[in-house]
């Protein structure tokens, strides 16, 4: 099952025109920017497919960048996103691709700060739902089936185990799990899928763990 | 997940068995995915109800889009419903101008609920709100009618597509349309077996709409598009009313948009290459719109 709520079909509230270009999209933006965690200074849009060949009609560009400034998709700021940037002192480029995507609507968004960068590498599947299958190189296979959390954290012994234990106290069961890291002893990321919608409770019990630095959630 | 329909066979059989209607078996499965109480959803439900209300009145009033290629053809059918002349009707043709009314505030970037898209987003409430004036239903019912729309595209989304990057507009006005008149039918009285029917008349009449805007733009042809399929929508669903069933049935049509889908060449599916978007007036158009090099370069051939 791509979709899971009824939500997904009829919504979400948004600002036009398209649920794909535009909602989709600014919901690829708000997780990458939920997922860096903080305001990033620059960003680096590649578009491939229908994005690339129609992102200034739909308003894809204003959309994602509407998300990378946490803008909700009904919120009416999207429309002046781009003055909203300039204002935050975030400066950003889009770049349309020939090369051919698995999906055609995808989005690789590349954001950054003095302190670090991060890559995203999100779908919009339609009617505003949208996938991440890539983060920082690490190939996700977030299906959109159950809420997911990600936790970004350092490659240490025994985060793995106190992240589970939290979801398990919660008296949640994981579905699917996956772990990666870029190199030994660097930053890794957790990507879980579990049973049940989590509350805020959860979210801020993880953040709290030692080497955690960042948790972000994908719930439909 | 458990979820506890997949197919509308299942959700038909549901309804039949336990004796509900489809949009009631809707709100139960998203109790049971979701974990929320059924008056969390259904606020949810009546909130985005709402801001269709708030759409169609804006659109009312009249409104222009960015490009200025659509806007204010609302109106114009409402003063024509006015003047007595209609030959179609005036249900129908109210139903018409109420999703254009939508989708003009969608092109002009107002604020609209996406049923299954934005660029289908008139079709659901344009019908709700015409067939409204006819069978006075409560507010419950409106809420339901929302419900039972969004039973029948979630299963046209898990088992086909509602984008039309993916599988043309066929898979957007076509899914809302076909939606639409299931949602009818179980407003006006009819069963869920009614529903179903009139899903599969509209959307085997719905099967190889391409998605082909002008410049890209949610506008051309989709606000007609939106028109047209609502109109569909309740000839559908009276066509199902009155008895008339589909000899393929809907899961069977559902498979088939998809396979459309996956066989239409992607000058066909929202990229703005193909369709009216290549034509030369399509191409002068964009053109105008964005700048004359990108309209050349970014025409192929279909």
């Amino acid at each position: 099952m791509k979709y899971r709520s009824v939500f997904e079909i009829i919504g979400p509230v948004m600002i036009g025109p398209s649920s794909s270009h535009t909602a989709g999209a600014a919901r690829i933006g708000r997780v990458a920017r939920d997922l860096f965690g903080r305001q990033p200074e620059w960003a680096r849009i590649h578009l491939y497919g229908s994005f690339a060949e129609t992102y200034k009609g739909h308003g894809t560009d204003v959309a994602i960048i509407g998300g990378l400034l946490d803008y909700d998709t009904f919120d009416e700021r999207i429309k002046t996103a781009f003055e909203d940037a300039a204002a935050v002192g975030m400066t950003f480029e889009f770049i349309p691709e020939e090369e051919e995507a698995d999906h055609p609507n995808t989005a690789k968004i590349v954001i950054g700060d003095s302190q670090g960068e991060m890559e995203l590498v999100g779908i919009s599947i339609g009617g505003g739902t949208m996938e991440v299958t890539e983060l920082n190189g690490f190939p996700l296979r977030l299906s959109g089936h159950f809420p997911a959390l990600l936790v970004v954290h350092d490659d240490r012994a025994g985060v793995i185990a106190n992240v589970s234990n939290a979801i398990a106290s919660q008296g949640m069961n994981i579905a699917h799990m996956e772990v990666g890291r870029k190199e030994k002893g660097k930053m890794a990321l957790m990507v879980i899928e579990v049973d049940q919608m989590f509350d805020e409770t959860l979210i801020n019990e993880l953040k709290s763990l030692p080497n955690v630095t960042q948790v972000s959630t994908l719930a439909n | 997940m458990e979820v506890l329909f997949g197919t509308v066979k299942e959700l038909v059989a549901l309804a039949e068995a336990q004796n509900k209607p489809i949009s009631e078996i809707m709100i139960e499965q998203e109790m049971q995915i979701t974990k929320r109480s059924r008056e969390e959803i259904v606020a949810q439900m009546e909130n985005n109800l709402s801001v269709m209300e708030s759409a169609v009145e804006q659109g009312l009033q009249g409104v222009k889009s960015t490009s200025g290629l659509t806007g204010g053809d609302a109106v114009l059918i409402q003063n024509y419903i006015k003047s007595g002349k209609s030959l179609s009707g005036d249900l129908i043709l109210d139903a018409v101008s109420k999703a254009v009314a939508t989708n003009e505030v969608n092109a002009a970037m107002g604020m609209i609920c996406a049923t299954p898209t934005a660029g289908a987003a008139g079709i659901v409430p344009g019908t709700l709100f015409a067939v409204k004036d006819k069978l006075n239903p409560t507010r419950d019912q409106m809420v339901n009618y929302l419900f039972t729309s969004g039973a029948f595209g979630f299963v046209v989304a898990n088992n086909a597509s509602i984008s039309g990057a993916a599988g043309g507009c066929q898979a957007e006005t076509g899914s809302a349309a076909s939606m639409a008149a299931a949602a009818i039918v179980e407003m006006a009285g009819g069963t869920p077996q009614q529903s179903a029917e009139a899903f599969s008349i509209v959307m085997k009449n719905m099967l190889g709409l391409v998605c082909d805007p002008v410049a890209g733009l949610v506008e051309v042809p989709c606000v007609k598009r939106n028109a047209m399929g609502a109109a569909k929508a309740l000839v559908g669903a009276d066509m199902a009313l009155a008895g008339v069933v589909s000899r393929i049935p809907t899961d069977e049509v559902i498979e088939a948009m998809h396979r459309i889908g996956q066989s239409m060449p992607s000058a066909l599916r929202e990229t703005a290459k193909g369709g009216l978007a290549a034509t030369p007036t399509g191409k002068a158009l964009e053109a105008e719109i964005f700048g004359k090099d990108k309209a050349v370069s970014d025409t192929v051939n279909s």
